[in-house]
């Protein structure tokens, strides 16, 4: 059985090695989490933003080229189609309104490809509240139509400068800030990642991906499960959520596919359950890449929302105990997988969301095969990125 | 005895208690520093072990960090370094440090490779207190090592219960809602934090850190507490000495303790 225990593990992975001054505000959250996402107002709210506001339920679409493709039934959960264009507002919505609940007036937030900076900045303009994000320098010039979008927003928008410069060192500064405003401020974390609860929180307001996967299934094949489902995986939200109604249905293989940089062996990569191991990073037990001494490495991929040394403590349990399978995809692929998609179903998918789709190519099907494929986000944000590449990908 | 309950015993006032991070600003520095506290006045040396993310940091200790593992600051390294000092030195030692390289190195092998050295203390701000009473307080009061936790401004009074219980020579009470390196005065607020701590009449001694920077600030926190503890403002200052690090050394402690330094 895949649960998280009362005190914040997933088996050996979890909890919270947090210093005693983020303690009131973690407690505060643990205290009240589980009440607030039970209260039917809260749901209410919860729901009818995701309705109006966000555009869901998100289509599940069925992919026919690339079915055709690889020989097997491949559905697209359209995430990419959300307000704001990727899975990263579910968690924001209902992280507002939980920071309402609690009284809280200022809202800090990390970000990595920009796209949970957006998210954020947006529901804070929707509930009238000061928003900070904090995002790597490195990150800032890679993803600038986020950063654009942002300040347009109404966010102030901070770079980190320490270490590489990547979703790590923003994380690192959003946590520093909570610590210096410990009264008034929530930190709406942007990924399955930190201390207990944030990650049970963030699977909690993603699942909603998966409860829709299993009813346009249930309508569209007759069945409510697929045979596999394949998410990219950075710190984990948008995974955790297309497996969440899946996790005990053994039938159900779960795919992450992580970002193998420049490859899985090559110093630059972020393929953490491969490279990583167990340690405390952001808050949690659970695999991070680290050098024998216990000093964390600075991990590199192409993808700005993939460049993290570590991962939800969920997914260290899932691939520890066998439950989830981990693909690498270097970065070559990831933008080939880009092309790919564009070419063949009309939808240019986020770099990161790419990777997943690069895995397509490293499983074996047989024709009855029903795979979803979680599309977690739209590429314009990396059109920059993609550009260089337009030559070879004629 | 413990060199920090010794160290209560004899002075429970006013006591100095200097943090600094080992290998900055040169790897072999970090004995050297010590000697050097101690020969002009500090009661209590806290030796930062550095680490990539240090989460509740300022920019100051964390670029000492930074530039003590670029120096190829280490574990094993400040242990040897410690064998070496731990004779030539009669000034409690405590550790600090955050617990993902403790739990690397072997966290049971930590704790006991450090009452080997005659380490007196550990502070470890990340360790939670029921991890620690599950799997460390009884190895930590079979080995004699003092060990600390924090309290807050946020800290309950039900919590500080549990801090004093738990903690072994003295409570790092932080002095402010914030990372380390803060510059300003003390406020009234904080005053008023501090008498509340006092009040409470807590057994195990407290330290005030975080925001201690100067003679002013460490005088009004000796009025609340046994002592105090500076970080950032001594990397600073070793950080602008230029030169050799002793005479820095010497007039910051001085300056702290109000001590007139003669001019030759
Ligand atoms: C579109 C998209 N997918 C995936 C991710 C990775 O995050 P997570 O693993 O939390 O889903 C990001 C992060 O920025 C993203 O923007």
């Amino acid at each position: 059985m895949i649960a998280i225990d009362e005190r914040g593990y997933y088996g050996e992975f979890g909890g919270a090695y947090i210093p005693e001054m983020l303690h009131a505000n973690i407690e505060e959250l643990r205290r009240q989490y589980v009440d607030i996402w039970e209260d039917d107002a809260f749901q209410r709210d919860f729901r009818r933003l995701l309705r109006d506001y966000v555009g869901r339920p998100t289509p599940l679409y069925l992919a026919e080229r690339l079915s055709a493709h690889y020989g097997a039934t491949i559905y697209l959960k359209r995430e990419d189609l959300c307000h704001t264009g990727a899975h990263k507002v579910n968690n924001t919505i209902g992280q507002i309104l939980l920071a309402q609940r609690l009284g809280k007036k200022r809202i800090i937030a990390e970000t990595g490809a920009g796209q949970h900076g957006v998210a954020t900045a947006t529901v804070c303009a929707l509930a009238g509240l000061q928003c900070i994000v904090y995002m790597g320098a490195v990150d800032i010039r890679r993803q600038a139509p986020n950063v654009s979008r942002m300040k347009m927003l109404g966010a102030e928008v901070r770079p980190a400068t320490s270490g590489s410069q990547t979703l790590k060192d923003a994380t690192n500064e959003a946590i520093r800030d909570w610590i210096n405003h410990p009264e008034d401020t929530h930190y709406i974390i942007g990924s399955a990642v930190g201390p207990h609860p944030y990650p049970d929180m963030l699977a909690r307001l993603q699942s909603v991906i998966s409860e829709e996967m299993m009813q346009q299934l249930a309508e569209q094949t007759g069945r409510d499960a697929p045979d596999a489902i394949l998410a990219c995986v950075g710190g984990g939200s948008n995974a955790a959520g297309a497996y969440y109604h899946y996790l005990n249905r053994p039938e159900v293989r779960l795919i992450a596919v992580e970002a193998a940089g420049k490859g899985v062996h090559s110093g630059e990569s972020a393929a953490t359950s491969v490279l990583g191991t167990q340690g405390i990073i952001h808050g949690s037990r659970t695999l991070l890449m680290q050098t024998n001494d216990g000093q964390i490495v600075e991990p590199y991929s192409l993808s700005a929302g993939l460049d993290y040394p570590g991962i939800g403590p969920m997914h260290a349990h899932l691939i520890a105990s066998g439950r989830a399978e981990a693909i690498a995809i270097p970065d070559g692929e990831a933008v080939r997988a880009a092309f790919f998609l564009a070419r063949k179903e009309g939808i240019i998918p986020a770099l990161e969301t790419a990777h997943a789709f690069a895995a397509l190519d490293h499983l074996a099907y047989s024709a009855d095969d029903v795979l979803v494929v979680n599309l977690s986000g739209r590429g314009d944000k990396d059109l920059a990125t993609f550009i260089p590449f337009l030559d070879e990908n004629r | 005895m413990n060199r920090i309950t010794e160290l209560f015993q004899r002075k429970p006032h006013e006591i100095l208690n200097i943090y600094f991070t080992a290998g900055y600003p040169r790897r072999d520095d970090t004995a050297p520093i010590v000697q050097a506290l101690e020969r002009a006045g500090a009661d209590l040396v806290e030796v930062g072990m550095p680490y990539s993310d240090p989460l509740a940091d300022g920019p100051t200790i964390q670029a000492s960090g930074t530039r003590a593992l670029a120096n190829g600051m280490s574990l094993p390294l400040l242990f040897e370094q410690l064998a070496d000092l731990r004779p030539r030195t009669r000034l409690p030692i405590v550790l600090m440090g955050y617990l993902n390289p403790i739990m690397q190195y072997g966290d049971e092998a930590f704790f006991r490779r450090c009452a080997e050295l005659g380490v007196d203390g550990l502070i470890i701000p990340d360790l939670p207190m029921p991890e620690y009473e599950a799997h460390y307080r009884d190895l930590v009061r079979d080995l004699d090592l003092g060990f600390s936790f924090l309290i807050t401004p946020q800290t309950s009074a039900e919590r500080i219960r549990r801090v004093d219980e738990l903690s072994r020579g003295f409570i790092y009470m932080v002095s402010n809602a914030s990372i380390t390196g803060a510059k300003n005065a003390i406020s009234g607020k904080q005053i008023e934090y501090f008498r509340r701590i006092q009040a409470m009449e807590l057994d195990t001694p407290r330290l005030i850190g975080f925001g201690i920077s100067n003679r002013e600030t460490f005088t009004t926190a000796c009025e609340f507490a046994q002592g105090a503890i500076i970080g950032s403002a001594f990397i600073r200052a070793l950080g602008d000495a230029g030169g050799p690090l002793e005479p820095a050394i010497t007039r910051f402690v001085h300056a702290i303790r109000g001590i007139q330094v003669p001019i030759h």
